[in-house]
């Protein structure tokens, strides 16, 4: 479980995240949602450590995080898988060596070792062949799924994914989310998803957290969003295509 | 006060590049790929701008000592000299500015704005140490020997030009070359080479690294990254000059 309490982040003079607290929890999708310049992408960056937050507490099954030194923070860090907006793939390595390189990096796989572990990596995203393609000339679903295959190759216990939907065509989309709900289960593993995809909340969703001008806003099952009385959140689900 | 800011910045950027590489084999990996990249992709640019600069200054310096008091193999002393001690060091390292510079910087600075930079921290990897310092150490082995290689073409070209435009004969060019070497000359080179090097792959990584926004903050990294460059080879050049040869 992780655990956020009282985050203050700012910018300059700008207040982008104020007083947010609420928890995330093992084995179910953990939804952060809210409008675009609402600070839920500043959330993740500072519950990742790519941000550094002016207050609060962040704390992964009760180890806390800001109080970590840089080097402690990395042993967290190889336990969180990432899937970024863009995909964020390194272009001058092809899908293997994509998803090869926590690997080769942070275990003593023999190469043998490696290869298998890629392989079941991206066996379980539905991708084969694709070993010594580079990321140039795949279609933006498939590199969403090289993405997933890299952030599960060291089996993760968080998993944060930022707009895993973004750019996809519906059908795509569902592809994604299903498998990000499987993977979840499969390995009990804490996702985060930043989204604004109601469609993929309301059929993945479990935990969902409503980020509003930087404050939490609401915080609950989705069943219990419609009767929230919550202005806000039911203007932004009724704003939103589904 | 912004140039002490920017100076700060850069002294900052150094020290967090100089940890343990996360996997030294990885690390010897990546240096070698980034030697070949800096070296051999270099290679036809350094040769061409060299054998030219030796070339013209043959000319230039045959034509400025049209005199019967002055020895005609003086002109090859003169040439050495020059190409050694300024011309090779210096003008090589200012075309690698442009082309090793911009390309580090705008591959550093694509990789920020595309996130990749972050997906690497989040993995745990220091990003500067994996992805800047096999740059440095690259450029700082592979950038003298390109000057070494470009001093050797220049006199080259520059005996070439000499028997070929009828300025001086080839037997008395070398005359010149051999006549009061001074071996410090090529240490003198080298430290000047090493300085540059460290400059141009430090201060383009900074460029890059510092890139926020899009496409076209990419390519003013890129620019600001070889101006930036120059200006560090040109005032350390008067630096090391004043300091090792001043009298």
């Amino acid at each position: 479980m992780i655990e956020i309490k009282n985050i203050y982040k700012s910018f300059g003079e700008k207040d982008v995240l104020k007083d947010v607290s609420a928890k995330f929890y093992k084995g179910t999708c953990n939804f952060v949602i809210g409008a675009s310049g609402s600070g839920k992408s500043v959330l993740m960056k500072t519950m990742v450590g790519l941000e550094q937050v002016d207050k609060g507490e962040i704390t992964y099954d009760s180890r806390d995080f800001v109080a970590m030194s840089y080097n402690d923070k990395k042993t967290i860090r190889q336990e969180i898988g990432m899937l970024f907006q863009g995909t964020a793939l390194f272009d001058s390595l092809t899908v293997e060596d994509n998803v090869a390189f926590p690997l080769r990096m942070f275990t003593k796989m023999t190469p043998a070792e490696v290869i298998e572990r890629v392989n079941f990596c991206l066996k379980r995203v539905n991708l084969e062949n694709v070993n010594k393609l580079f990321p140039s000339s795949l279609s933006g679903g498939m590199k969403k799924r090289v993405g997933i295959a890299r952030a599960i190759a060291l089996n993760p216990k968080y998993l944060f994914c930022d707009e895993p939907n973004s750019g996809l065509d519906p059908i795509t989309s569902r592809l994604i989310d299903a498998l990000i709900q499987e993977i979840t289960e499969e390995y009990d593993i804490t996702t985060i998803i930043n989204t604004h995809d109601m469609k993929s909340l309301f059929d993945m969703g479990s935990n969902i957290v409503f980020i509003y001008k930087g404050e939490k806003w609401w915080e609950g099952e989705k069943e219990g969003i419609r009767s929230s009385g919550n202005t806000e959140l039911l203007t932004f689900m009724k704003a939103s295509e589904f | 006060m912004k140039f002490f800011e920017f100076i700060g910045q850069y002294v900052l950027f150094l020290v967090s590049l100089f940890s343990r590489p996360e996997r030294f084999r990885v690390f010897v990996k990546q240096t070698f790929l980034e030697m070949s990249s800096i070296g051999v992709g270099s290679f036809g640019i350094v040769s061409l701008i060299s054998l030219f600069t030796g070339a013209v200054s043959t000319v230039h310096i045959g034509y400025q000592l049209v005199s019967g008091l002055v020895p005609d193999y003086l002109i090859g002393r003169i040439v050495r000299d020059s190409n050694i001690l300024e011309f090779s060091p210096t003008i090589t390292s200012l075309v690698l500015a442009g082309k090793v510079g911009s390309s580090i910087a705008s591959e550093i600075g694509t990789m920020k704005v595309s996130e990749q930079i972050d997906a690497l921290e989040i993995m745990g990897v220091n990003s500067r140490n994996y992805l800047v310092l096999p740059k440095i150490v690259a450029g700082v082995f592979t950038i003298p020997i390109l000057v070494v290689y470009a001093m050797g073409l220049s006199l080259i070209g520059g005996a070439i030009s000499g028997e070929m435009s009828g300025i001086i004969s080839i037997d008395f060019f070398v005359r010149g070359l051999r006549s009061d070497f001074i071996p410090f000359s090529v240490w003198f080179a080298m430290i000047k080479a090493t300085t540059f090097a460290f400059i141009i792959t430090s201060v383009s990584s900074f460029h890059g690294y510092k890139t926020e926004g899009g496409a076209l903050e990419v390519g003013q990294s890129s620019t600001k990254a070889v101006v930036y460059s120059c200006m560090g080879i040109i005032f350390c050049d008067y630096l090391i000059s004043t300091l090792l040869l001043g009298v």
